[in-house]
């Protein structure tokens, strides 16, 4: 197809978008769901199997107590209600991913029902409703070969690795979303990432989309105002925050050209590239595979007790918002600049290197200013920039000190994320330090003096605004290593005017 | 009318990665209906007050705690796979269809 796509302002100006995700959080548990294998990522081939995970005849699965109790803290996270009693069910279908051609999951009596979560977008609440969120295993991993590329394509034959099948893996989904118009890929990619903090704030997954632990599918539809929903698509392989903004975006585009050419659109899977930043078909829904659904025989049905989730609901920790809104406080940040904190992703950073030492306003310098800088030279989260919260308190502790002005603290925290060292190591080993020694800085400074006498003259007459001159003359002599503010001080105590 | 159709036996077939010839989904689907009808009957005595059972042991909330068990080694899991390689299991390759999710 060559069509020329219409332009994101012209497509929400004419349709408008309901979206709904599905998120998949792999539990940071010890062992897989219905067996005592360990689920640390990586790891050799088939290394954490056992006759359970494997479905070996004969092998019978009983479910982890803590998976339970993982999902229904996430439930009540998200204002879930918790069924009294539920069951799971087998999941049917034929594929190498799963050795005993079924997937446990649940069907329709999910742990957790009714729910909702609220995401800020633009200074703007907007309400997500929370569908349901259920437990089911994790698959394993399928590699392709035999073609040229691995690729599923032109492969002809799968390598299967089970160690991930069988780790617990808890589905979220969401309510249809409606009428948020142009904002629908904003609102999608900050209910992801509020999703990811409430259930990092649990401590019961890492949420690493790009491990997988976290994933994403994302169903779009467009419909005319006044006019029932349109077709949905969804779409998959979104791997990051920024792809589910972006996957959002162009389905909405797709959809509309393909609306505007008086088309239909197809109910189908699409796979969205991380490259190129579009979608292309996957399985069409019509020829979807019927899973036969049934209540998993081999487990019990569960029956959560109203005191135990009475119990976890009361424990739960504070969650992001409410933190957030704390911190906002006692940072003393005004809207805007609390926004600013959040689309850095520094809140925790911020609050690690308070928590190690600094104020709130040396810790936001830093990450706002010099680090965000270098994480966005180099295409990468802010927390992965290479500098430590505790490294940057360290840092700030130097210049209160004295010991190292602003544009030395730049040049040590160069170091820090270059790997040198602690700031003080660097500090040390480069012989960065401000020079303190005042015989040292005295000699510098009557250097200067002699060398510019017009400018000494210039001083000596009242005229202190020209010290500054001095002031660079006596920095440049020291490699930047003297407080501007003692230089200063000390030539206008040479040349006899008061400061 | 039968329980069972040879269309829904077909489908059955392809669903379950059967080859099933042509005979064998009227003779299967004979079976099957036989099977099905059976099961109707029982169907038809249970009352409305009976609730349908999806387990005979009156048990709920059985767990286990959260503790590591040993694996098998990769060589006992792989010693009953018609086929490995790179210590993964190999199979035919399989187009066409999603993983479950």
């Amino acid at each position: 197809m060559t069509t020329t796509l219409p332009a994101y302002d012209e497509v929400v100006a004419r349709f408008e978008p309901v979206i709904g995700l599905e998120t998949h959080v792999e539990l940071g548990t010890n062992t897989k769901m219905f067996c005592g294998c360990p689920t640390d990522f990586g790891g050799a081939p088939n290394t954490r199997v056992c006759p359970v995970c494997l479905g070996l005849p004969g092998s019978l699965p009983v479910a982890n107590k803590a998976a339970i109790e993982a999902t229904i803290r996430i439930g009540l996270a998200l204002n879930c209600s918790i069924a009294e009693w539920c069951r799971f069910a087998r999941k049917n279908y034929f594929y190498p991913d799963m050795p005993k051609n079924f997937q446990i999951s649940q069907y329709d009596e999910p742990l957790c029902v009714d729910g909702y979560l609220d995401v800020e977008v633009n200074g703007e609440t907007v309400r997500i409703g929370i569908e349901r969120v259920h437990l089911e295993e994790d698959t394993g991993k399928t590699l392709h070969v035999g073609g040229a590329t691995g690729r599923i394509h032109g492969a002809t034959e799968s390598l299967v690795d089970y160690n991930r099948a069988g780790i617990p893996l808890v589905e979220i989904v969401t309510k249809p979303v409606t009428g948020t118009g142009a904002l629908a890929p904003e609102v999608a990619r900050a209910y992801v990432t509020e999703l990811r903090d409430v259930i990092r704030s649990l401590g019961v997954s890492d949420v690493r989309m790009e491990e997988g632990s976290l994933r994403c599918d994302v169903n779009t539809s467009l419909n005319l105002p006044g006019e029932e929903w349109g077709t949905r698509t969804e779409t998959k392989n979104v791997n990051s925050l920024r792809s589910v903004e972006r996957a959002v975006r162009s389905e909405m585009i797709r959809q509309a050209s393909v609306l505007d050419a008086g088309g239909r659109i197809t109910q189908e899977t699409r796979h969205f590239h991380e490259d190129t930043g579009d979608t292309t078909p996957g399985r069409s829904k019509e020829t979807a595979t019927d899973y036969r659904y049934f209540p998993e025989p081999d487990l019990v049905p569960l029956a959560p007790d109203p005191t135990w989730v009475a119990e976890l609901k009361a424990a739960l920790p504070e969650l992001p918002r409410l933190h957030r809104r704390r911190l906002q406080e006692q940072w003393g940040l005004s809207d805007l600049d609390m926004q600013s904190v959040l689309n850095a992703g520094a809140v925790e950073l911020i609050e690690a290197t308070v928590a190690a030492g600094a104020t709130p306003a040396a810790a936001r310098k830093w990450w706002l200013g010099e680090l965000s800088r270098r994480a966005n030279e180099a295409g990468v989260e802010l927390a992965d920039v290479g500098a430590t919260p505790s490294q940057v308190a360290e840092l700030q502790s130097l210049v209160d000190a004295g010991k190292l002005n602003d544009k030395l603290a730049r040049t040590v925290l160069e170091g820090v994320v270059g790997g040198e060292g602690t700031p003080t190591e660097i500090m040390t080993n480069r012989n960065l330090e401000v020079v303190s020694d005042t015989g040292a800085l005295t000699a510098a400074v009557d250097e200067a003096i002699a060398a510019n006498p017009d400018i000494a003259d210039k001083v000596r007459g009242g005229k202190t605004a020209a010290a500054g001159a001095l002031v660079g003359a006596v920095m440049k002599t020291t490699r930047g290593q003297a407080d501007a503010k003692t230089v200063r001080e000390l030539i206008l105590e040479r040349l006899g005017v008061q400061g | 009318m039968a329980a069972i159709s040879r269309e829904e036996v077909a489908h059955l077939a392809r669903l379950s990665r059967l080859a099933v010839t042509e005979e064998e989904l009227d003779t299967f689907a004979g079976q099957l209906d036989v099977i099905l009808q059976a099961v109707a009957q029982v169907g038809e005595v249970a009352a409305a007050d009976i609730p349908p059972t999806s387990h005979s042991v009156p048990l709920t909330n059985v767990l286990r705690e959260d503790v590591v068990t040993p694996c098998l080694t990769p060589e006992e899991a792989l010693s009953g796979a018609p086929d490995a390689e790179e210590q993964r299991f190999r199979v035919p390759r399989i187009l066409d269809e999603d993983v479950a999710s």
